[in-house]
């Protein structure tokens, strides 16, 4: 049955054309129903929600009303944190895809260092938290290490004049600094991941080329290969942006509701309508989707310009 | 001035210690939970915890049911935009990335608020209601990297002579998805379900909004009120990852590597 229904469909008779009903775009039809129903309208839905009142006239107030102080706090908290751990991170990784690619070291560092890459920057959530604590908490190996040190320098070490004995180490995870440098662990490893692959397609023959041209390495890379990486390598930064500007789940396990940052906030006024206006919810999220979409449409552009060379 | 080479070795040996010191320390806090000496107390205690075994058994079966419902999904979808409407590609590789640009928070915060008790499509009256609804929330998470495996694997085959062939031996849609397209496809889709499986596994967002004893509300839970235990789930989950990466890596060189008439 199937087969000959197949048949007599692959079978095109004369003027089939002109009463051809569009079947072909049935095989799109239930991808286009999931997006629909489960990615775009429940999106919209917060978005025109964002415009609304409770009795469903459009409005302004929802978007003025994210001016108050707290919530400005915690999109100022969750921009700094999301550029700090995006830049830093893609400067090390970079450092680091550079050393794998082209510093010479063996073959196995770089396929380690790749292999390694792939698990850390999905080894996040709240276990990473839980590892960062175990480092740098209160008990962390690192903090016993660093004051097992301090007591021996300050029990044998006569200090200088002036000086005083040294604090004890005492690293604050539940902070601005204590954030990045977790969420760094996974930004890191995304940006070498993404980057390595453009390093690669930096062709040998434009570095001999520029240099039978009488270029010197700071020319070469100033106006060769770092013209050529530069969108990736800032498109990658507004990705590992918009990566940690969503992410709740380490900052929630790491601090509680005690640093407040946007995803946090909004966790709480879903949980528990804590700002008392549920069309607020929905200005922060159409917030959070503003800053991310704005960073995402400039990854996209940049990215389609780098492809370019990349071919 | 030193050669590159040192530095190269530098920065790797910078970076190496700052992933490494964390997981030395993590596996270090982990086996401290008996005073003065190491000990695997703490995976015992995990182990033997009810909770542990309910809930992660609960994470694995949405995990698979989430692969399932991708694979359905993205499969088809793929095989059909390379076949016959290549001029959709640029809108539904759009689509798929969309999961990186709207946070999962806000997803699944559109959810509760379209799918509650009295809405048309009332997902979340039901428990049973609600585990679909999660099960759908991760496969759009998912999406990005499923599309991606597949289409990846789909560029290495020649889906038109294939489908062709298939059709002049009498073969339905059906029949060539699962038995053409899929198989030949196969360890993309499972590159694909193993680093769904990763993401899925100890996800807390959406489980937590939504309710359900999932993995990873429990985690955030024992890290609120345990010491050692954290410490111990996180080297569970870091083997987990790592156990889902390997695999893929050990997929990929069975992957053909290039296509019969690459396009």
């Amino acid at each position: 049955m199937v087969g000959e229904a197949a048949v007599a469909r692959s079978a095109p008779p004369a003027g089939r054309r002109a009463v051809r009903f569009p079947t072909h775009w049935l095989g799109v039809t239930p991808f286009a129903l999931f997006a629909l129903f489960f990615l775009i309208l429940p999106t919209m839905y917060l978005i025109v929600g964002a415009f609304q009142n409770r009795a469903g006239e459009l409005t302004l107030d929802n978007i003025r009303a994210l001016a108050q102080p707290n919530i400005v706090a915690a999109y100022w908290i969750s921009i700094k944190i999301s550029f700090a751990s995006a830049t830093i991170g893609a400067l090390l990784g970079l450092a680091m895809a550079m050393a794998i690619v082209r510093g010479g070291l063996p073959g196995w560092v770089r396929s380690a260092t790749l292999t390694f890459s792939g698990v850390a920057s999905n080894f996040a959530g709240v276990p990473l938290a839980f590892a960062f604590l175990a480092t740098l908490g209160r008990l962390g190996l690192v903090t016993i290490f660093f004051n097992f040190l301090v007591t021996a320098i300050n029990e044998n070490v006569a200090l200088p004049l002036g000086l005083s004995a040294l604090g004890r180490f005492n690293f604050n995870i539940l902070s601005f600094w204590g954030l990045t440098l977790t969420y760094l662990y996974f930004q890191i490893p995304l940006m070498i991941v993404i980057i390595t692959p453009a390093l690669d397609g930096l062709k040998k023959e434009w570095g001999e080329a520029a240099a039978t041209l009488g270029a010197t390495t700071l020319q070469y890379w100033r106006m060769v290969a770092i013209p050529v990486l530069w969108p990736s390598f800032l498109g990658t930064v507004i990705l590992l942006f918009a990566n940690s500007f969503g992410a709740i789940a380490t900052a929630y396990a790491l601090t509680g509701s005690s640093l407040n940052i946007v995803p946090i906030l909004l966790y709480a006024q879903i949980r528990g309508d804590v700002l008392n206006n549920p069309h607020l919810g929905y200005a922060i999220a159409f917030g959070m989707i503003f800053i991310t979409g704005m960073a995402n449409a400039f990854y996209i552009w940049f990215r389609a310009r780098s492809e370019r060379w990349l071919r | 001035m030193r050669s590159p080479r040192f530095w190269a070795w530098v920065t790797f040996g910078v970076g190496a210690a700052y992933f490494f010191i964390p997981l030395i320390a993590t596996l270090e806090f982990s086996l401290r939970m008996r005073r003065g000496v190491y000990s695997f107390d703490a995976y015992a205690v995990v182990f033997g915890d009810p909770r542990f075994q309910a809930t992660f058994g609960y994470s694995v079966v949405v995990a698979v049911f989430t692969i399932l419902l991708g694979v359905l999904i993205v499969v088809p979808t793929a095989y059909w935009i390379r076949l016959r409407m290549p001029q959709l590609r640029p809108i539904v590789e759009f689509i798929t990335l969309l999961p990186l640009v709207i946070p999962a928070i806000v997803i699944v915060f559109g959810y509760i608020r379209m799918y509650g008790s009295n809405s048309p499509l009332p997902f979340l009256a039901t428990a049973r209601g609600t585990d679909v609804l999660l099960i759908i929330g991760y496969s759009t998470l998912a999406l990005p990297y499923m599309y991606r495996a597949v289409d990846t694997g789909l560029r290495t085959i020649d889906v038109r002579t294939l489908t062709e062939a298939a059709q002049i031996l009498g073969a339905g849609w059906t029949t060539i998805v699962t038995r053409v397209i899929l198989p030949n496809v196969l360890i993309a889709v499972l590159s694909g379900a193993f680093l769904t499986f990763a993401i899925v596994i100890g996800e807390f967002t959406m489980a937590s909004l939504l309710n359900r004893p999932a993995f990873g509300p429990y985690l955030q839970n024992i890290g609120a009120n345990r010491a050692y235990e954290p410490a111990a789930l996180a080297v569970i989950a870091f083997v987990i990852t790592w156990g889902c990466m390997s695999v893929i890596q050990l997929l990929s060189r069975f992957a053909p590597k290039s296509a019969n008439r690459p396009h």
